[in-house]
């Protein structure tokens, strides 16, 4: 209270004095501060987005792809290898403890034609055991089955963007599309699962018997990739563990030779995207911090500005008794003020401009209780540290020479 | 004057003792190669309740010593003992305790905080003195009703004049019940009239037993004081009492009315 009356008010009241000059000052902190909140809230969101979305594609999902090969000194990509087989992955569900699934799957780019319409997209050929390993639902008719496998049979699962894009209205289960100029009957229509988060439709995809792909569109015997499902996300990593083992066993693999095969975790995946986004977030923060910095050298300018015009009020201040530290606690304070002021609207900016664009992307907004604590911080931090030499400036003054001042 | 508990303080501070005390007091500032000499050895002892007129020419000295009494500037050799502490041998703080507690500045040019009431600045020295709000509301109403002003604690200076300005300035001077009251110039700035009122509320808060030292050039404000001391390049020419001293109260009689609230 005493405080209050003796240095805050005034304090306040030197502020109001010269309104233009003190909002433009406190402008320079509301854009630092502002800028910080908004990217720390924004890399944020865009982390959860991310990791909401590793969380949809199953956090115990491990994938193995056949790895890059030296094949007469030629590196040969990811993906174009033959190595990886149906045998391996029968072999994962058997052998390897705690996994609960596996669908091996090959995977191609091509037409589909219905009718007069056609559509490019991925077909993947793969085994029943794929919807549950990727958890999808039907929206129509169901999967096909073991025997569809057996009697390569041209049967054929299509995703919402290509139903919507062959049949519009048109109800598309029993027509009859052509893929390589093979026909193939749809026997059912997944649910719609919308954007995986990087960007990609997961809905634009047709699904065929494994068999079917292999030897009629593709014309390959082996395998693209395998997703495996570990029991839980806890076991993911010894999962990895044990493919590695069990895959370099099988391939028979000296131990200094490099693997043939690729085993990726979504658990460590989604480490890796939240170890990308909080270096994004804090390369943005700092960049942000320096709007700060510039804000914090404006508060000292004018301090200084301040304490020149002001020399007479500090002559008649230490004429009456004032202390150094009174005089010194008397511009601190202003500074502290102005900073603090310029820090809580900054704050208020920053969350309102998080909230637009969170809303505009449809992100979930929330408001980061340690940025909010930390940014009040360091604004009175600011003015502590630009407001010192202004005010130990002001502190130390000759009365005699202050009182004579105009 | 409802203003008792003020003017008991000033009487219970009226007993007989040496409020200043100097000895061979020099001042001198180093200025490149020469060096100016401010003072040249004053000594002077001044008891509580006295009223001092120091009076000189410009460059006399006289500034210096004021500054060194208000414990602004310190000497360069010598002894200045304020109710018997050397304030050389002061820290800062203790200084700016001394000039708070003890000293009450009254300038020539009032020195009020401008766009600060009549109230707030009286108040100001009370609150370096961290004094309680309520004992500090009353001291100064109370103060401002001793210099006549108490329907004037909203103002700001500069809805004030000038004399009226300085009143305040007297009454900011008295709150922390000093013991000694240092004017410098104080009626420099005023026409006749306002300034015989100044030298009136002087004269009745000197008659409580505070001690006044004010610097003036002007002979007749000189002779309301009770004693007169003279500098001359830097030393004490003349230390008499006053004769013939003039009484504010009865002065203010004979001159016109003149409009002024």
């Amino acid at each position: 209270m005493e405080f209050a009356s003796s240095y805050l008010v005034p304090a306040l009241r030197s502020l109001a004095r010269n309104k233009m000059r003190t909002g433009l000052t406190m402008l320079g902190i509301v854009i630092g501060v502002s800028a910080v909140i908004t990217t720390v809230a924004l890399g944020n969101g865009a982390g959860g987005q991310m990791q909401g979305t590793v969380a949809a594609l199953g956090s115990n999902m491990l994938m193995v792809f056949p790895g890059s090969m030296n094949r007469n000194g030629l590196q040969v990509g990811i993906g174009q290898t033959k190595t990886l087989v149906s045998a391996d992955e029968a072999s994962i569900v058997n052998d390897v403890p705690n996994v609960t699934g596996a669908a091996g799957g090959v995977q191609t780019s091509t037409q589909i034609v219905w009718e007069n319409n056609n559509w490019f997209t991925q077909a993947i050929g793969t085994e029943p055991s794929y919807f549950q390993v990727r958890s999808w639902t039907f929206a129509a008719g169901g999967p096909f089955d073991s025997s569809d496998l057996e009697r390569e049979a041209n049967v054929a699962v299509i995703g919402e963007t290509v139903r919507r894009k062959l049949f519009g209205v048109v109800n598309p289960l029993g027509q009859v599309i052509r893929i390589k100029n093979l026909p193939f009957r749809i026997i059912g229509v997944l649910a719609a699962k919308g954007s995986s988060g990087f960007g990609q439709d997961q809905d634009d995809v047709i699904l065929v018997p494994l068999t079917t792909e292999q030897r009629k569109i593709v014309g390959i015997t082996w395998l693209n990739w395998v997703f495996v499902n570990a029991s839980s996300p806890e076991t993911s990593d010894v999962v990895k563990t044990d493919i590695t083992k069990l895959m370099r066993d099988r391939h028979k693999i000296q131990p200094a030779s490099e693997d043939d095969f690729q085993v990726q975790s979504m658990a460590e995946f989604a480490n890796t995207l939240k170890q990308i986004t909080s270096i994004l977030t804090l390369l943005l923060g700092a960049v942000a911090s320096v709007a700060l910095l510039v804000g914090g050298i404006g508060i000292m300018n004018i301090m200084l500005v301040s304490v020149t015009e002001r020399t007479r009020e500090i002559g008649i201040r230490i004429a009456i008794g004032a202390t150094e530290g009174d005089v010194q606690l008397q511009f601190l304070i202003e500074a502290v003020m102005l900073s603090l002021i310029g820090g809580v609207a900054g704050i208020t900016v920053g969350e309102l401009a998080s909230w637009i664009v969170d809303l505009a992307l449809s992100w979930t907004f929330t408001v980061s209780i340690p940025a909010v604590t930390l940014a009040v911080l360091f604004s009175a931090a600011i003015g502590i540290a630009f407001g010192y030499y202004p005010a130990r400036r002001a502190s130390r003054l000759n009365p005699i020479e202050a009182l004579r001042y105009e | 004057m409802p203003s008792q508990t003020l003017v008991k303080a000033l009487d219970h501070a009226a007993s007989r003792s040496t409020v200043i005390s100097v000895r061979t007091l020099h001042k001198y500032y180093d200025l490149g190669e020469t060096r100016v000499h401010a003072l040249r050895g004053v000594n002077i002892d001044i008891q509580r309740g006295e009223f001092v007129a120091i009076m000189g020419a410009s460059g006399s000295g006289k500034s210096t010593f004021m500054n060194i009494l208000g414990s602004l500037d310190l000497p360069s050799s010598g002894s200045y003992k304020f109710e018997g502490i050397e304030v050389s041998k002061l820290s800062k703080t203790e200084i700016a305790r001394l000039r708070n507690r003890k000293i009450g500045f009254v300038f020539q040019g009032f020195n009020l905080l401008g766009r600060t009431s009549a109230f707030e600045n009286v108040e100001l020295p009370m609150l370096y003195a961290h004094v309680g709000s309520g004992e500090r509301v009353h001291r100064a109403q109370e103060a401002l009703a001793l210099v006549g002003l108490r329907d004037r604690a909203g103002h700001y200076p500069s809805q004030l004049s000038g004399g009226q300005q300085q009143r305040v300035a007297i009454a900011r001077s008295l709150v922390n019940k000093p013991s000694l009251i240092l004017a410098d110039e104080p009626t420099g700035n005023l026409d006749s009239r306002t300034s015989v009122e100044v030298m009136e509320i002087f004269q009745r808060l000197n008659e409580h037993g505070l001690t006044i030292i004010l610097v003036t050039h002007e002979h007749d404000i000189a002779q309301y004081a009770t004693r007169q001391i003279v500098f001359r390049d830097g030393r004490i020419v003349t230390d008499a009492s006053v004769i013939d001293r003039l009484n504010a109260s009865e002065v203010i009689k004979t001159l016109p009315q003149l409009e002024e609230d």
